[in-house]
């Protein structure tokens, strides 16, 4: 690979993780990692609160040093390195701006660090970059959430580390104030073409922003894909209720051909895509996403070729843009079903109605897991 | 305090009830709260300063008694034949408020960052010796530099006393009665003053701010540097002052440890006022002149500091 600059910066550096492992004691937080994060992406790891995916991340940036195995960036292994040797900088979680200095200074302190001799041109150019370029000589802690976590952005970006990690940066701001955050992030990604790395519980913050997601649970990575990858062909029950909502139906495989398997669950024969289905015989879960549901007052409506089961309405709850029911089946199980509001009439609670979906939009998981594995750790990470 | 109670209790204001009918009322509730305080500093606070001050412009002695004659020149004999004892009194101050610093933040620094859960166990023991007697802690310090303890064989051993007694710091081949063991005396007694305020400020300090430090190109000392020392400023302004202001005031380590070369200026107060019948103003004048130097001094030093700029 090219030259190397006084960093041991390389060009063309993918961020590689090689069998990365970290036991504090007898508790392995990051269980054998092997991880590549391509140069210039916006990359996500998203997971619950203690899955090891801040651990991963403080190990790239080696304020912790791995039990085993190695950290490269491009060709160069930076293992051991330092933090203060590595191109690599963070945005901490609680921002951690240093409160004796101005702004103008919290931003230019890499710079000054590492001996540049003029640093205004730099550092008014990041302001003026992150929008902030009149608080220049406020202090820290004069400056609102928002304001302060773009600051901590500024300070990072602007040493132009081959990556950059943010550790659930906007964590501490309120939900308008997130949104609008996420928009920026991927805005500035996107100018500056860096390396992001983005450690998340919010899964809609990392869909909304990430080019590639890594969902971590128990130190190891469930699924790596593209948001819509990840929302559309999850490969675990933990990725299908961690990511978004999903109605996982048990069932056995009937038949199987290379196009169609067919399922019987809740008394019914039910179709799914072979293309998606992660397991063709025996006991597998069949998950369809609650807006790929629909609802039919009598099977006649249901169109053929959908799969359909009968069940009553037991929760209606009209949200505005769309109408979110809970279908209990005769089995017990509840069916989610998010309508959009296309003015058709909202069911009460209590009407026998038939849920039906396209079978090309159902996924098939290997029956053996954890049917709730995640479920309830997205409510937590949601509140 | 129980007419603090019937203040509070005295007619709530009825809802509804019309304003007239109640009558202005003046609350004496916090005067009566500041009452003991005031008193307290009014009665061993005010009253002595300004006996001092007065006593200072004075002549007489203790047969004839002592009348106000507003004689300033007790002040001319109050510096002149003790220009010594202030010498004295300010260089192991200073150095004693130097060495706790020096020997006090990495104490402090190493409990407040690495002390993990036995924090609260050695911040006692830092404080437990304090609650010994301060003159009983200064004796033990003969027993500990005694010419015939291995302290003082070790250092002669090494040859250290040779190097300290050519420097003035301790005498030929002994510790004790000598500067330097006024000043060991001194720094003991007051380490924990130092170590206190430092361990407050630098506990405070939010370990993230150092991981901060360390990403963005700070080696350690560079970390301590730009980082640890600007955010522990206040309790290295609060330590010092805390040792330095006993410290110039402080005459029993000279006593106790010191020689009839390491006279400090409360010494002499304690000579005029307890073994001179005539003393009492010159004394007095003493007095004035470390209160309004040490206040002028912890002045300029807080001003250089600029303590308004640390948070």
């Amino acid at each position: 690979m090219g030259s190397t600059d006084v960093l041991g910066r390389t060009e063309g550096g993918d961020l590689r993780l090689v069998g990365l492992t970290k036991r504090f004691g007898a508790f392995t937080a990051v269980d054998n990692l092997d991880l590549t994060i391509p140069q210039g992406s916006f990359f996500a790891l998203l997971g619950a609160s203690g899955c090891g995916k801040t651990t991963t991340l403080r190990m790239v940036s080696g304020l912790e040093d791995p039990t085993a195995g190695q950290i490269f960036l491009g060709d160069q292994d930076v293992t051991d390195a330092k933090p203060y040797r590595r191109p690599v900088n963070t945005v901490f979680q609680n921002y951690a701006l240093f409160p004796h200095l101005d702004i103008f200074e919290n931003v230019a302190f890499g710079l000054r660090r590492r001996g540049f001799k003029s640093v205004k041109p730099q550092v008014e150019a990041m302001l003026e970059l992150v929008e902030l370029g009149h608080l220049a000589k406020r202090k820290p802690t004069q400056l609102s959430g928002g304001q302060q976590q773009r600051i901590a952005l500024a300070r990072a970006l602007i040493n132009e580390p081959q990556v950059l990690l943010l550790d659930e940066p906007l964590g501490a701001l309120d939900l308008k104030l997130r949104r609008q955050m996420q928009i920026e992030l991927k805005r500035i990604q996107t100018e500056v073409g860096l390396t992001f790395v983005h450690v998340t519980h919010d899964q809609e913050e990392a869909m909304t922003m990430a080019d590639t997601i890594a969902v971590m649970n128990h130190g190891r990575i469930e699924q790596l894909g593209s948001p819509a990858e990840l929302y559309e062909n999850p490969a675990t029950t933990f990725v299908a209720n961690f990511l978004g909502q999903s109605n996982l139906i048990p069932g056995t495989v009937e038949t199987s051909t290379d196009d169609v398997v067919t399922v019987s669950a809740h008394g019914r024969k039910l179709t799914l895509d072979a293309k998606r289905c992660r397991s063709v015989s025996g006991k597998v879960i069949l998950g369809v996403r609650p807006e790929k549901v629909q609802l039919a007052v009598s099977e006649a409506d249901v169109p053929s070729g959908f799969n359909a089961l009968g069940g009553t309405v037991s929760d209606a709850s009209f949200i505005g843009v769309s109408t979110q029911y809970l279908v209990k089946l005769p089995s017990g199980q509840e069916i989610s079903v998010f309508e959009q509001n296309t003015g058709r009439a909202i069911q009460r609670p209590g009407t026998e109605v038939f849920v039906y979906w396209d079978p090309s939009q159902g996924f098939g998981l290997d029956g053996s897991q954890d049917i709730g594995a995640g479920a309830a750790l997205d409510e937590e990470g949601a509140a | 305090m129980s007419s603090t109670a019937l203040l509070d209790k005295s007619d709530p204001p009825a809802a509804g009830a019309p304003p007239e009918d109640r009558k202005p009322r003046r609350n004496f509730t916090p005067w009566v709260l500041l009452l003991p305080g005031l008193l307290w500093l009014i009665l061993f606070f005010l009253v002595p300063i300004l006996t001092s001050v007065s006593a200072s412009v004075q002549t007489g002695n203790f047969d004839d008694g002592f009348k106000l004659t507003w004689h300033w020149a007790n002040y001319v004999d109050a510096v002149k034949p003790y220009w010594r004892q202030y010498l004295h009194s300010g260089i192991f101050s200073v150095a004693t408020t130097v060495l706790c610093l020096a020997l006090g933040y990495p104490v402090a620094y190493f409990i407040a960052f690495k002390g993990g859960k036995w924090k609260s166990l050695l911040m006692a023991l830092v404080i437990v010796p304090s609650f010994t007697s301060f003159l009983i802690r200064t004796i033990a310090w003969k027993t500990i530099l005694a010419d015939n303890g291995f302290v003082v064989r070790i250092l002669n051993d090494l040859y250290i006393l040779k190097i300290t007694s050519k420097l003035g710091i301790t005498v030929g081949t002994h510790v004790l009665a000598s500067p330097g063991a006024v000043v060991c005396g001194m720094v003991y007694n007051f380490l924990p003053f130092m170590i206190l305020p430092l361990y407050t400020s630098l506990e405070k300090i939010d370990p993230r701010l150092l991981e901060a430090g360390n990403d963005l190109y700070c080696g350690t000392f560079q970390t301590w540097r730009r980082i640890t020392l600007p955010l522990s400023m206040p309790g290295v302004i609060g330590g010092t002052l805390l040792t330095f202001i006993p410290a110039i005031g402080d005459y029993i380590n000279a006593q106790l440890l010191g020689n009839a070369n390491t006279g400090v200026v409360g010494q002499s107060i304690e000579n005029l006022f307890l073994r001179k019948t005539d003393g009492y103003p010159v004394g007095s004048a003493m007095s004035v002149i470390m209160m309004v130097g040490t206040l002028v001094l912890v002045m300029m030093y807080i001003r250089k500091a600029g303590t308004e700029d640390l948070i």
